[in-house]
């Protein structure tokens, strides 16, 4: 259950927009099901009224959007931005992706998003309803009338079962009330891998990403692939392939990925979220972000805009080469 | 027809794999379901579609055509297919049965694909009956009888038996090899299921999702639409739709070097992508929008004009279900439909 209700965001939408402050609405769109919501921009108060949504399904981070939809704007575009997502923004903002000038941001609280695929692995298919009630949703399918009620526990989604902040670090005005950072069990999942043993490991691996079909919904959902022309789209880099040619390859395509966003991910969570073999990404990125806290101290993506990555400043006290394997070996 | 019972279903594919290999739908362990090469220990799982569909078996996600080799001063042309095994697919939803016959007409149609077409003759579909549909399929759309699947032998699944029926020659072979363990039987069980899953179907979601906007003769009063810049504005250009779809089809052809030679190989590709068919001068669809309208273009106006009427989307929904923005093809004949889809 979200603690601020859609005629609240509605009504702001459109106040913003016919005040003058705003010239464009970055908002969820109603789907054909109660569940599949599309991010779109919304030019009239009579389409934010008609087809605006805010409910538990609204999890799509619209910082990346910002990079194609201010391109050409006159004035300025509304965004609503969930507590995660201000991170990503404040990292886009970091690396000048788009104009600040341009946007004018709504912070909105979440109370986490219902990741669908766990609402249906308990209701089954055929899902006509899922509504908010109490504390869980409310889920009625063609195949029984009487609704199903899910706590949220079972069906909310891994990034925010385990999210890390409640508080927006960046918003031109914010509706209902700010949050904390909160210290979260995110770390944990990524224990469990670095107490395997390197087999056991690159068996997870192995088996997770064997999985994955080369679609590119991970790179294309993250705020921190907004490369011009990515290296695995051009014909010219000799690594661009739109398949692999072997499972080998896919691998090859995740770490790099992995190691391209390194100090840049929020984590977020989209690329999880997007991807349509399950596979968790987030473990990947979380690796990377375990070992930057602990090589170089606690650090986190997108916390305020201008900061520089571990991974690309220089600090006289940074780690040696030599003390991360010393570090390796005695593990 | 004949049937066996659901607890000997592991003798059944016990049975097939004895003469070729069998793939079911099995879990994969993510939530989903893969074709599974059957052996001991890989457990059946009824599912309605796997996440990847079974076009793989013909048209492979990647596939090596051939391999140059250099030998002093001469090429060496090597064909290095793998000669197709003969094998089975099981469990086979009617909506994916159906876009074989769509597949077919590309890869079949003169000059044949010589390597779908191997493949295609070594597989033999058993195709299974749905009875519990999920709220994104909408196969009735393109006239397909889920409670009717097609395929090489149709199966029906009730709660204690399995149901046979071979439809082709190739069905009628493999029939004949598992026909000491199956026994003949009467159809009124299957009879009585259909009427359930019609029942069922009746209250679809998308069941009167009309494609009358759509189809041969259409281009000139849809291309110019205004509203596939809506439609795709949030369109990520990832190929997730494409990758899922039993009926996209599009592939490129490259080379890999592998420093001693080159292998020629194909991929699929998407329409989606920006890359997707570049040329010397450039890429022929240079915004999202022109991309995402090809999608759908192609699957409700192009490919009916050159098929007879025949749309090349079967209404499986995994695009539904799997776009990381939820924009599909339903949402694109809504929109563009007009009247005939309020
Ligand atoms: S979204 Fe998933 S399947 Fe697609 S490329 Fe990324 S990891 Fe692979
Ligand atoms: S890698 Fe994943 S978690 Fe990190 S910023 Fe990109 S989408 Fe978000
Ligand atoms: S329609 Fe959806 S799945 Fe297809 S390319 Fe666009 S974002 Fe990806
Ligand atoms: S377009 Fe979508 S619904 Fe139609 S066949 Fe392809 S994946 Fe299935």
């Amino acid at each position: 259950m979200q603690k601020i209700t859609r005629d609240q965001i509605v009504s702001k939408a459109v106040s913003l927009l016919q005040d003058g402050t705003v010239s464009a609405v970055l908002g969820w769109r109603q789907g054909e099901f109660c569940y599949d919501v599309t991010p779109s921009v919304f030019n009239t108060a009579e389409d934010i009224e008609a087809n605006f949504v805010w409910n538990d399904f609204c999890g799509a981070n619209f910082s990346k959007y910002l990079v194609s939809k201010t391109k050409n704007i006159d004035g300025k575009l509304l965004v609503f931005l969930k507590p995660c997502d201000t991170y990503s923004f404040n990292q886009l903002l970091t690396e000048h992706r788009f104009n600040r000038e341009s946007v004018y941001v709504v912070g909105i609280p979440c109370e986490g998003m219902v990741d669908i695929s766990k609402v249906k692995a308990v209701s089954g298919e055929g899902i006509v309803c899922a509504e908010s009630k109490g504390a869980g949703l409310s889920v009625t399918t063609i195949y029984d009338e009487n609704p199903k009620e899910i706590p949220y526990a079972e069906v909310l989604s891994e990034r925010c079962l385990n999210c890390k902040s409640k508080k927006h670090v960046a918003y031109d005005e914010l509706l209902g009330d700010e949050g904390e950072v909160i210290d979260s069990a995110r770390f944990d999942e990524v224990e469990k891998l670095e107490s395997m043993t390197s087999e056991e490991r690159f068996a997870f691996w192995q088996g997770e990403l064997s999985r994955c079909i080369r679609c590119n919904a991970c790179r294309d959902v993250c705020p921190a692939c907004t490369c011009e022309k990515c290296v695995f789209d051009n014909p010219n880099s000799g690594a661009e392939s739109k398949a692999p040619t072997n499972s080998f390859e896919e691998q090859m395509f995740h770490v790099i990925r992995a190691f391209h966003v390194a100090g840049r991910c929020t984590d977020c969570g989209e690329c999880s979220r997007v991807c349509p073999q399950n596979i968790p990404l987030h473990l990947l990125n979380r690796k990377f972000i375990k070992d930057i806290n602990s090589f170089y101290g606690d650090y986190q993506a997108g916390a305020e805009v201008g900061m520089r990555a571990p991974l690309v400043d220089y600090d006289l006290g940074d780690l040696e080469a030599c003390d991360v394997f010393e570090r390796r070996d005695s593990e | 027809m004949r049937r066996i019972s659901l607890y000997s279903l592991d003798s059944l594919f016990g049975e097939i794999s004895k003469s070729m290999t069998l793939y079911i739908p099995a879990s994969d362990n993510a939530g989903g379901a893969v074709y599974t090469k059957y052996e001991d220990g890989v457990e059946y799982l009824n599912t309605l579609n796997t996440v990847k569909s079974p076009k793989n078996f013909f048209f492979p996600h990647t596939e090596d055509l051939m391999e140059f080799k250099l030998q002093g001063k001469n090429i060496d042309i090597l064909d290095i297919r793998q000669e197709s095994e003969d094998f089975a697919v099981f469990g086979v939803r009617g909506c994916d049965v159906k876009s074989f016959d769509i597949l077919d007409r590309v890869f079949l149609s003169d000059p044949v694909d010589s390597y779908y077409a191997t493949r295609r003759e070594h597989g033999v579909i058993i195709s299974l009956a749905c009875t519990k549909p999920s709220e994104t399929c909408f196969c009735t759309t393109f006239g397909i009888d889920p409670t009717e699947p097609m395929g090489d032998i149709s199966a029906w699944m009730t709660e204690s038996h399995l149901y046979l029926q071979p439809v082709t020659e190739k069905g009628k072979a493999l029939m004949s090899k598992i026909e000491h363990i199956t026994e003949a039987c009467d159809d009124s069980e299957v009879l009585a299921q259909k009427d359930k899953t019609k029942n069922i179907l009746s209250k679809l979601p998308l069941k009167d999702l009309s494609t009358d906007a759509f189809g041969s003769g259409k281009t000139k009063e849809l291309f110019d639409s205004p509203q596939w810049a809506e439609l795709s504005q949030s369109c990520l250009g990832c190929g997730t739709c494409t990758f899922v779809c039993p009926t996209c089809q599009c592939y490129d052809i490259k080379d890999f070097n592998t420093g001693s030679g080159v292998i020629r190989y194909r991929c699929w590709d998407s329409c989606m992508f920006s890359e997707f068919t570049k040329m010397a001068h450039g890429n022929p669809r240079l915004t999202q929008t022109e991309r995402f309208r090809q999608r759908f273009m192609h699957k409700l106006v192009y490919y009916p004009e050159n098929n007879d009427g025949l749309f090349s989307c079967v209404g499986c929904g995994r695009c539904l279900s799997k776009c990381p923005i939820s924009m599909n093809i339903v949402k694109v004949m809504k929109s563009l439909g007009g009247d005939k889809n309020e």
